[in-house]
């Protein structure tokens, strides 16, 4: 919360300081007090706004959320009538950011690098159709996994779908090439996926604002069957995605993203993509004295890269997250030049870059400080204070654990997977959102009694409704504990989906209206929850039981 | 002018009013300025940690590197031992020593105390105590900023004109507060120094 004003008040007050200083000012300070202090996320919004979109679609996921709220709370795109509501989840945002770009709008659908595997089949397929307004998807990389189950590259995306990837290495690049991307995606008509990682999505810098362009008119495709994808046509199309590919290359080689800075010690050649470029240069404030290729865009300028292999002995690939570059470069046989990168340890193969992992690269000394003392205790993080779902796994644990052991509890993803943490110990899965309910079916399936699955109330909707409809067409025996605590609370709090739906969604799916179950999670309701649990784990089928009670983050925002 | 500042708490400890108020300032002055804010899952009541990059030069990495902090400003003493990797060797550290216990493995005052001393430039204050003598319990990171801001380069006056900037529309009694809650602060550390 105190983030959350943090950022609209510095906005403003920089908006203020723009108007009163304007008049008596050089033109130079002038410019420089017309940056705005952004988040990367924000600048990717307000790029997005100002590169005139019609539609933000998205699900919450760290470290992408920030894009959809500060929409949602600019002035500017409620004046505008910009769309910017919460999706259900990632594919259908990316299906409905389809629908939008073929009426000839410009969208951008955004989410966590996890969401676009939900929105993969959508996305992937939407190389094929192409697009029509354009269209930019945004999915947001945790290397280190700070907030994610993973530290998958979303570039492996754009290789695999054949479309071009933009990946900026600072906010100003975040917000130009929101405008730069939709020309290029009307151009060929193609989608975009830019790519961004946790430091750039939650850092702030000044940003230089542009004019902002007016959205596109409604228009059709030309082609009425562009987006029907039939095997006669698909193969049409792929053909047009694979000729179009010598295009993308020749954007690639000439984008503003990309550059070739020569140097005079050729002993090794710098290919440095996204803020993987900001860790090198750290190091080298009076400039490199190797020749760099920064990328900022996929697929990868070819010719750049051959004439550094020419020049230089060997190279240095430096990326945040995957080696998907280095592995391009390398292959199987052995390159004519050594290539240094992750795979062959000079940087570590996982985790997040910074400067000093660089500098060490480079032959630097290690600057490291003191080491932590050893009286220094992780500090993980809890459930809060009052928090309904303690109350929940409190009367879970009486229920279930402490009569038949451990491991019978699928969980899901959400605040409520630190039930896994001490006090608790008790969930014995996170994997993927959705995967509790049809884990607890598989497992039931196979002969484990009980098998409960418990889901946040976002997360149900999701991706859980779908397994509990092959429950229920089963009768599994199984027990489902939707927690809903009427937000998705574990990204700040954002709307859920399966606000005061979850009763008629469960009985619409077909579980019996008697073992759809509601109580409210408070001490004083203990025994009573712990009752009904244990009366719907005896009972031979699928039965559903939904604890509600608010967030108290959310309470204590609407004070 | 260049500054590389680790601001450290526990999530809900507000570490970034800090933050805003030094990236006021700084902008104002015409400086550049990266902040890596830490949001998400390490929120609640887990350790938080903001890297704020301010300098007259145009700044690459939006992360400290390790070893070139010029200074530490915790709002918490365990956590801003924790950084200590970071903390240049001719650095600051800036603790307040208002434990924040919320693990059954937290250590000793006296022990976390005696770390904090052999850091060679360091000012431990009591600010939360500072904060409540002067009525208003919730300025304590405040007066954290005031600890600090003999090492921020910026100037004093400044920073009271982003309070009263970033407070202002809250009223004249919440921008009072702050004011002394900042000079408080420097004071404490001239002092602290002093002894
Ligand atoms: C595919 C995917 N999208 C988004 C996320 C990010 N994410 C993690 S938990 C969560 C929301 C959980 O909300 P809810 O299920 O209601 O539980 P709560 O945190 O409110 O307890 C989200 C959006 C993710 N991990 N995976
Ligand atoms: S944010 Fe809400 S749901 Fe999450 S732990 Fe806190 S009270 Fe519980």
């Amino acid at each position: 919360m105190s983030h959350f004003l943090t950022t609209i008040g510095m906005c403003r007050f920089i908006h203020q300081q723009t108007k009163a200083e304007k008049a008596n000012q050089p033109r130079e300070a002038k410019l420089e007090k017309q940056k705005v202090l952004l988040l990367g996320d924000e600048a990717i919004a307000q790029g997005a706004i100002d590169a005139g979109v019609s539609g933000f679609y998205a699900y919450p996921g760290t470290p992408s959320t920030e894009i959809m709220e500060y929409a949602q709370r600019s002035r500017e795109a409620d004046e505008l009538g910009i769309h910017r509501q919460w999706s259900a989840n990632e594919k259908t945002a990316v299906e409905a950011a389809l629908g939008m770009s073929y009426a000839g709008k410009r969208v951008i659908a955004c989410m966590k690098h996890v969401g676009l595997n939900v929105a993969a089949d959508a996305f992937v397929n939407s190389g094929i159709t192409g697009a029509n307004g354009g269209l930019i998807v945004v999915s947001a990389d945790d290397p280190s996994m700070h907030s994610s189950q993973n530290e998958q590259d979303s570039r492996f995306f754009g290789n695999f779908s054949l479309i071009p990837v933009l990946e900026p290495s600072s906010q100003q690049e975040a917000y130009d090439m929101m405008a730069y991307g939709m020309d290029y995606s009307e151009k060929y008509r193609i989608p975009l996926l830019m790519r961004i990682t946790t430091r750039l999505a939650h850092s702030r810098s000044g940003v230089v604002k542009n004019k902002r362009r007016d959205q596109n008119e409604v228009h059709m495709p030309e082609d009425g069957r562009q987006f029907v994808l039939l095997p006669s046509i698909s193969r049409k199309r792929y053909k047009v995605l694979l000729e179009t590919q010598n295009s993308f290359l020749d954007e690639s080689e000439n984008s503003p993203f990309n550059s070739y800075t020569d140097g005079a010690d050729k002993s090794i050649g710098i290919i440095a993509c996204g803020i993987g470029y900001n860790y090198y240069m750290e190091n080298y404030p009076q400039g490199s004295p190797h020749p760099v290729i920064k990328i900022g865009q996929y697929p990868l300028p070819e010719k750049m890269i051959k004439k550094m292999a020419a020049e230089c002995d060997s190279i240095l690939v430096v990326e945040e997250g995957m080696p998907v570059v280095e592995e391009k470069l390398r292959g199987f046989m052995d390159a004519p030049l050594k290539i240094k990168g992750r795979l062959d340890g000079t940087l570590p193969r996982d985790g997040e870059l910074n400067p000093n992992i660089l500098r060490i690269a480079m032959g630097m000394d290690d600057l490291t400080g003191e080491k932590t003392p050893e009286i220094v205790k992780p500090r993980p993080p809890v459930l809060c204070p009052g928090c309904p779902h303690i109350d929940t796994y409190k009367a879970l644990g009486e229920a279930v654990k402490d009569v038949y052991g451990d491991g019978h509890v699928f969980s899901d993803i959400g605040c409520y997977t630190l039930g896994a943490y001490p006090p608790y110990e008790i969930i014995n899965s996170c994997v993927d959102m959705g995967a509790s309910v049809t884990m607890a079916k598989g497992a039931a399936d196979a002969g484990i009694f009980p098998s409960i699955a418990v889901i946040g109330d976002s997360t149900f909707t999701h991706s859980g409704m779908t397994g509990l409809l092959d429950a229920v067409i089963e009768n599994t025996n199984m027990v489902l504990i939707i927690l809903d605590n009427s937000t998705t609370a574990m990204t700040g709090g954002q709307k859920s989906h399966a606000y005061g739906r979850l009763h008629n969604i469960c009985t619409g799916l077909g579980v019996a209206p008697e073992h759809v179950r509601e109580v409210i999670p408070l001490p004083k309701n203990h025994n009573e929850l712990v009752k009904i649990i244990k009366e719907e784990v005896e009972y031979p089928g699928v039965s559903v039981i939904i604890p509600t009670r608010e967030c108290i983050q959310t309470i204590g925002k609407k004070k | 002018m260049k500054r590389d500042i680790i601001l450290a708490g526990v999530g809900g400890q507000g570490i970034l009013s800090i933050a805003t108020v030094i990236g006021y300032v700084a902008v104002q002055e015409g400086l550049f300025l990266k902040q890596a804010e830490v949001h998400g899952m390490s929120q609640r009541g887990g350790d938080v940690q903001s890297n704020l990059r301010i300098s007259s030069e145009p700044i690459f990495s939006d992360l400290v590197a390790a070893g070139k902090a010029d200074l530490i400003i915790s709002v918490e003493p365990m956590e801003s031992i924790r950084y200590l990797p970071f903390l240049h060797r001719n650095g600051w550290l800036i603790t307040s020593t208002t434990p924040y216990k919320n693990i059954n493995d937290y250590p000793g005052e006296e022990e976390l105390l005696n770390e904090i001393k052999k850091v060679k430039n360091h000012v431990a204050i009591p600010a939360e105590a500072i904060a409540k003598e002067l009525g208003s319990a919730r300025s304590s990171n405040i007066v954290m900023l005031g600890a600090a801001s003999a090492y921020l380069d910026l100037p004093f006056e400044k920073l009271e004109d982003g309070l009263r900037a970033i407070f202002g529309r809250k009223g004249e009694k919440i921008v009072n507060a702050n004011i002394s809650a900042i000079r408080a602060g420097r004071d404490f550390a001239a002092k602290y120094l002093e002894n």
